[in-house]
């Protein structure tokens, strides 16, 4: 039964050097979890930018071949994580066609890769939360005079709250995923390695007592990004009665 | 100036391959009419096809002679179930406003005096939907109303409400009459009928049957549908 108490061994480890690592505030350690953050973040900013005005449309607009389109994003929601990152790989090496831009192995192609991962699940959730809301509304907006454009803007508007749950299954996504970073950024130390490149690293180096702590992190840092949204999403709601 | 009269010329409207409503009307200024007929008889359907949110299958619905326009600003429309933007009441009587362009302190003057007139202004910061069913029907009517439209369709705008919710409304549908807009509503309340129509249009079966003043149609109507009708025999079938 060694190998059970080596499992238990290691949890046990993993939480004291977790909570360590937190109460030590240490260096290396933000630097990481800075970088997830700020990589992560910022592919949600533009997968938000895209994918929400693109779901909306899907939901308004009514255009030959929108099923399809329907479906294509649906399907596209599954992109595995390391197809997006040897696809984003082969544009920005040297001899692929953004090569000249020379971003491969920068925090810029994480930024990249993340954000072709997750737009489709932006868009695909908010096609989904809108459409429900544009065949509530329809009828009343246009018998208001608006215009698809109209129509579009004000169910992203109304749909705001709702639309927070796509906003944060991409951030979930993103802040999770390992294949596309690894690839297009190279787990180069302090300058392209997030939280989810270091566990893989460090587990296959056998520090798996600080590979679960790292998980740990990440798993309360998920909690705490998701409650800060919630929060705001139930701060915006109750202003909005009460404004 | 006004766009009325409106004149539905050989309208037809299929759907599905049945024929849910075939008429020829003029709607004039004036008194309200009333679109009356059984369920089924194609009413919400003649509204929708008048409004332009339904375009006839043949025909022209025109307005001063002229072929409509889809987005009609001098017009507006109440549905049965009132639809409330996720928004709060003053917002929500501001929206059409807002996509006529209209400049900030008209849409502020106007938003509060019609909610004063349809008695919501305690509401004003309310979430739209957490109304009652009477105050949203109250608040649908003002967001029609602050539009100053030349013509207001209503479906059936009582047909949820207690007798209570329901005498508020149809005083509000007096005021709106009185400012200067057409009333064109459907009810299968023929009380109210007789309280609020000048003119009846009788729809059975997707057909005009009749369009006369209330009076003569309540007194001595033409066809055996509408006979039956008020006198309240259940008619089967649509034909």
């Amino acid at each position: 039964m060694a190998g059970t108490e080596d499992t238990a061994n290691n949890f046990l480890d993993a939480l004291l050097l977790a909570l360590d690592l937190i109460t030590g505030l240490n260096a290396g350690l933000i630097e990481i979890v800075g970088l997830s953050l700020s990589v992560s973040l910022s592919a949600v900013l533009i997968a938000g930018s895209i994918g929400l005005p693109l779901g909306a449309a899907l939901a308004v607009y009514n255009f030959r071949g929108r099923q399809i389109s329907i479906v294509l994003l649906n399907a596209l929601m599954g992109l595995p994580p390391v197809f997006i990152g040897l696809t984003v790989y082969l544009l920005l090496s040297r001899s692929g066609p953004l090569g000249a831009l020379d971003l491969l192995f920068t925090p810029t192609a994480m930024v990249i890769a993340q954000a072709i991962l997750i737009t489709p699940i932006v868009a695909a959730l908010s096609r989904q939360t809108c459409q429900g809301l544009y065949e509530i509304y329809q009828e009343q907006l246009r018998s208001l005079g608006a215009t698809p454009l109209n129509m579009m803007l004000t169910i992203l508007w109304d749909a705001r709250i709702s639309l927070l749950t796509a906003i944060m299954a991409g951030f979930g996504r993103a802040i999770a995923e390992v294949g596309a970073v690894f690839i297009v950024g190279g787990n180069i130390e302090n300058f392209t390695r997030v939280m989810t490149t270091t566990i893989a690293l460090e587990t296959s180096k056998g520090n798996l007592a600080l590979a679960m702590a790292l998980g740990i992190i990440l798993v309360l840092l998920s909690i705490v990004v998701n409650g800060v949204a919630s929060i705001t999403a139930d701060s915006v709601s109750r202003s909005k009665a009460n404004r | 100036m006004n766009i009325l009269p409106l004149t539905l010329k050989n309208v037809t409207y299929y759907s599905g391959g049945k024929q849910l409503l075939k008429c020829n009307v003029t709607i004039s200024e004036g008194p309200n009419t009333m679109v009356l007929g059984p369920n089924g008889a194609g009413k919400s359907i003649f509204l929708r096809v008048c409004h332009g949110l339904l375009k006839p299958t043949e025909g022209q619905v025109e307005w001063t002679g002229k072929e409509q326009d889809a987005n009609n600003p001098n017009q507006a429309m109440v549905f049965e179930k009132p639809i409330m933007l996720q928004r709060t009441a003053e917002e929500n009587l501001a929206y059409g406003l807002k996509l006529r362009k209209a400049k900030k302190d008209v849409i502020k003057q106007r938003v509060s005096q019609v909610l004063q007139r349809v008695g919501l202004t305690e509401a004003a910061k309310q979430l739209a939907t957490s109304l009652s069913a009477g105050e949203q029907q109250r608040l649908a009517l003002g967001r029609a109303w602050v539009l100053e439209p030349d013509v207001l369709f209503l479906d059936e705008p009582t047909a949820n409400l207690d007798p209570g919710s329901t005498a508020e409304v149809e005083i509000i549908i007096q005021e709106i009459k009185k400012s200067g807009t057409k009333i064109v509503m459907t009810t299968h309340d023929l009380g109210q009928a007789r309280r609020l129509g000048g003119d009846i249009i009788f729809l059975y079966g997707g057909t005009l049957k009749e369009h006369s003043p209330a009076e003569k149609f309540f007194d001595s109507p033409k066809t055996k549908e509408a006979r039956a009708f008020l006198n309240g025999e259940i008619l089967w079938g649509q034909d």
